[in-house]
């Protein structure tokens, strides 16, 4: 008798996704695997994986676009393959970049003739933009120097304690001193005061933050420009300044453009913005202008020849993606000023919302200001039973990302609670937002004070005697909260600086 | 009497694309306009716009990727709103990052343990890539100095004439002295014995590339390593190397297991490699691996709190998408070992068909090996009539994209025109290549010879044709050119 033998192994087309046996088995997490897999198990397995991660929509703690229109996507799927440094098979990419150089350098009042082109470049994002303007400027500077005879070993540049972590480092891989101006409770931002007195003749320029990352606001760049040009009248040092609009550049052109903080000031030499924020393109986007040529030695500027023509070209990265570029361009034709306008005063509006339903709940403190980046930063007016890290994990539990952050010396008791305000934050998110907060604290009214398991910071706590905490808490424990809270304080202020503000 | 007046100008959602008024009225270039446009007539100008564009999948100049799987296009659509950097808000993104370093890591044989992780990180691409890894050996070698108490001001780095611009940005913006090794006719990448001698106590390192963007050789990374090894228990310099496989790292573990040049060999201590090149990933996608943390000062990483756990990072750019990066995880699993394998060995048998029917028109030298990356460099064998750079021209209406480029010192009179086989470039494709540029040949037999109006010039001159007067102006005018041309080679843009 034959037994005849079934295929025990089906074709494995057949299988459908879930019961098929590439799902049932472990992959390598660490090496390369042996043989391939069918392309929709693949697809299946990655994208099961990536739903662990945070929606990107709720995620509040990003400055970064996460919604463009559908028309975009289709141009950005279509010129995914585009290699934007082939400008010389990709021509009208090449020169979409131009385009945009020069609309956002008109934007911040670039001193050009009717058909000058401007001096900009299309980068990654608001590092290598800013990368790029330091080196500009230290290259400058060590021009200036070597021609008077003077050494050149130890460039400084003055900022605000509050800098974003990309010039710090810029400082510390181009070999830069970093000058912070510390700042204080109440007085977040770069004084532009402090910040004048610490130039010396080291100074390669001052970089004044249009949108500081931890509260929103603008600096006076205004009164740093005549302090300063006071001071280079008295010393000659010529010192520049540069303004990291990469929140703001989008911003203040539109919803505050008599503030004069751009081109309009002598000593403003450069600028970046970050398209991927409030330029309103996803992220991988940003652009520096300078003011005009001088300002750009040409020794760093390198050559394409690009269809016969001199295409000169000042970038950190050579091959990337074209879409963001397109993309941008897209939303520069598209919006034009009348959109990029109707957006940021929809951001502000839901930004008040949000701002009046929570001191509604009288339990906050609101630490940003109405003017600057449409964001609320918030902090708890009693710290003693419960602290703002705790408030930002438990609203985790229904879906929002809302960042806790500690300030940067010398205000760093001082913890807040950011929501950035982005194009696609609707009114009625903003309402629910406010609702799912309020359900937080009554949540949280209800818990007893516990010690913080991940790194956190509590303030007077351990300054307050045994009288303030929980009456079902002995004293024993009591200490030793305090040593444990004193010793994640310490834990936390040696590491602030690398808390990756974002 | 009541005139009813019919409404003269229709809603716009009426009109059809080309007949709104959008598409009518000019577009400010260089100043944002004031109002605001439909999105459908956006998206329709600057569509229309860019079909005049290059085709990607024709570009043949290029080593970069224009073709994945639609499974691939979704996920990477997905994933076009995640910030890359937001490290602890898509932690999984983060991990899938973290794994293609291992799994490239161990694809180079770096030497570690069963669950050790591995040193290295996701760039951009190469040119970040080549950034870090040059800044952690000036680091290194500038802490070894201060350490001897001797002068750290005048680092170096020796490579050869033949690389990528990117080198150059490097030496040029971090202040470091690119000490090139000449190439020579015949031998276009680095001599590692010249390399060796060109070692001094400032040399923070030698890179060797894997893969030369001219010709697609593989330099002898061996060799280099053995001199080395030598030269250092000569001097006690300790000179390091670090390879450049920006091409070669996807494609030599598959098809030439055998070769050493990864971190088998000692001195190895760090190699880039392209994400975006034959790791089969579309454009913005680099890796940067080091042999062990020894080797990337510590002074260097920034320590981003991350769920509570500390993820060290070292990269240039911050905020980025993160479309590639699933991307590449997608490719490393979905292909696997045997994937990569089957792609390599295609390319190489296109390349095959390419070379021989170049070979069959007899007009063309192949100036690139078959051992390397798979490209075809060819050169004219007769360049009395018309250059390299006329070709190259008269592909481009046909759709092919054909690059011509003058070698670097010290063989700048050697012209080439190279195709690059990637892993879209069919054999249908590569045959219908040859057939066109026998066509091109013989336009060119019927075209008298002209001076090229671009960059192009060529040795001798001086046929018949040409009357000694105008001979001796066309000698002119080449040299000229020739001269032109030479001054800025180095900015030519080959990549």
């Amino acid at each position: 008798m034959v037994l005849s033998h079934a295929v025990s192994e089906s074709d494995v087309s057949v299988h459908s996704t879930f019961a098929s046996r590439y799902v049932r088995t472990s992959l390598p997490r660490f090496k390369m695997p042996e043989n391939s897999i069918p392309k929709e198990a693949a697809y299946q397995i990655i994208n099961d994986e990536l739903m662990l991660d945070g929606n990107p929509r709720l995620n509040l703690a990003s400055f970064v676009t996460t919604w463009m229109e559908p028309e975009c996507d289709k141009l950005i799927m279509s010129s995914i393959n585009k290699n934007y440094v082939d400008m010389d098979e990709y021509p009208v990419t090449t020169e979409l970049q131009n385009r945009c150089v020069n609309m956002i350098a008109h934007l911040f009042n670039a001193p050009l003739g009717e058909t000058e082109t401007a001096v900009g470049v299309g980068t990654v994002g608001s590092s290598e933009a800013i990368m790029l303007a330091g080196l500009a400027f230290k290259r400058k500077w060590q021009n200036k120097r070597k021609a008077e005879g003077k050494p050149v070993d130890k460039p400084n540049i003055v900022t605000g304690a509050n800098v974003q972590v990309c010039w710090e480092k810029f400082a510390r891989y181009f070999e830069v001193e970093l000058k912070e101006v510390k700042l204080s409770e109440g007085y977040y931002v770069m004084d532009p005061e402090k910040a004048v007195e610490m130039v010396d003749e080291n100074t390669i320029c001052v970089a004044a933050i249009l949108g500081s990352t931890l509260n929103g606001e603008f600096e006076d760049v205004k009164l740093l420009n005549d302090l300063l040009v006071e001071k280079n009248k008295e010393t000659g040092w010529d010192t520049p300044i540069h303004v990291d609009a990469a929140s703001g550049g989008f911003i203040a052109p539109f919803l505050y453009p008599e503030l004069e903080w751009d081109f309009r000031l002598p000593l403003v030499k450069s600028i970046n913005v970050s398209g991927h924020k409030y330029g309103l393109v996803y992220a991988g986007i940003g652009w520096v202008i300078w003011r005009n040529k001088e300002d750009l030695p040409e020794e760093l500027i390198f050559h394409i020849n690009y269809l016969g023509a001199d295409q000169p070209t000042f970038t950190l990265n050579f091959s990337k993606g074209s879409s963001q570029v397109i993309a941008q361009y897209y939303q520069l034709i598209r919006l034009g000023y009348e959109g990029y306008r109707n957006v940021m005063e929809n951001c502000r509006e839901n930004m008040i919302v949000l701002r009046e339903g929570l001191e509604k709940t009288e339990r906050f403190n609101i630490v940003s200001k109405d003017e600057g980046v449409p964001l609320v930063a918030f902090s708890l007016k009693d710290n003693s039973s419960h602290t703002e890290f705790e408030v930002s994990d438990m609203l985790r539990r229904y879906g929002w990302i809302v960042p806790a952050y500690t300030m940067p010396p010398n205000a760093q008791h001082i913890t807040v609670l950011r929501v950035v305000i982005r194009e696609d934050f609707s009114r009625t998110l903003a309402e629910r937002l406010v609702i799912d907060i309020e359900k937080v604290m009554c949540e949280l009214d209800e818990l007893p004070s516990r010690v913080m398991h991940k790194i956190s910071l509590g303030e007077e706590k351990s300054e307050a005697n045994s009288d303030n905490l929980m009456v079902t808490v002995k004293k024993s424990d009591m200490d030793k909260q305090r040593e444990i809270i004193k010793g994640w304080k310490k834990f936390v202020s040696e590491r602030k600086r690398t808390n990756g503000i974002c």
